[in-house]
């Protein structure tokens, strides 16, 4: 079973933006990983007062790190195109968001590749919590190339 | 299809991504795309994918890249509809 380590490797991000543990699937059509929201993460303390939930801001980020951009730098791998230079930009997103995630919990992400052409990869993504109820669903879309 | 056809469905593909409403009321064949209706460059490839579906024609990426006023996807699309 391959871990894609490589590819986590290569997130341009990192503590306390880093909203991706695991890769489980990539492929050219899409790709599933998880991530668990950090208990005492600093943002719980501001939204909301003395009642922490996950920023939709936050449930976004984390869709578009494992729906796009890890995605995106498999689609750039596959296509023999090498990610560094990495230029990346997030461009769009409609997401609609149904259920709250609290503190600790962890979630599944899928995305399906709607697109990927000149260098703007668009995708549909759906959050589950780990009840597998949808916690946000909808069309991410970023520029990655090299 | 004629230029005044495709002019028109352009219209509508580009419509949705305009910036600058003014500059599209008053759109001529140099009105640049980014420039002029400030369209979102990211949105440029959306416009593309529906002018390949509108007019049945496949825009290869490097003329895609070259289009960059109205007048030259009028072109290029009247051009590609011919071969098809």
């Amino acid at each position: 079973m391959t871990d894609f380590t490589h590819i986590l490797d290569q997130l341009p991000y990192d503590q306390p933006f880093l909203f991706v543990d695991k890769l489980h699937t990539l492929t050219e059509e899409g790709a599933e990983g998880a991530y668990t929201f950090t208990q005492n993460a600093d943002f719980y303390r501001g939204h909301f007062k003395d009642n922490p939930i996950t920023p939709g801001v936050i449930l976004t980020e984390c869709m578009a790190q494992i729906g796009l951009v890890c995605l995106g730098l498999f689609l750039l791998e596959q296509a023999g195109l090498k990610p560094s230079p990495l230029r990346i930009a997030f461009t769009e997103s409609h997401v609609n968001f149904h259920k709250p995630v609290f503190p600790g919990e962890t979630v599944r992400v899928r995305s399906e590749k709607v697109y990927w052409r000149m260098g703007k990869l668009k995708c549909r993504v759906i959050m589950y919590n780990a009840r597998e109820e949808k916690v946000c669903s909808g069309e991410l879309s970023g520029i990655i190339r090299s | 299809m004629n230029r005044t056809e495709i002019e028109e469905k352009l219209k509508e593909i580009i419509r949705p991504y305009v910036q600058n409403e003014e500059a599209f009321q008053n759109m001529t064949a140099d009105t640049d795309m980014l420039r002029d209706l400030q369209i979102n460059s990211a949105h440029l490839v959306d416009i593309i994918l529906d002018m390949e579906e509108e007019f049945d024609i496949e825009i290869d990426d490097t003329t895609a890249e070259k289009m960059l006023t109205v007048g030259e996807a009028i072109d290029i699309t009247e051009k590609l509809s011919q071969q098809e």
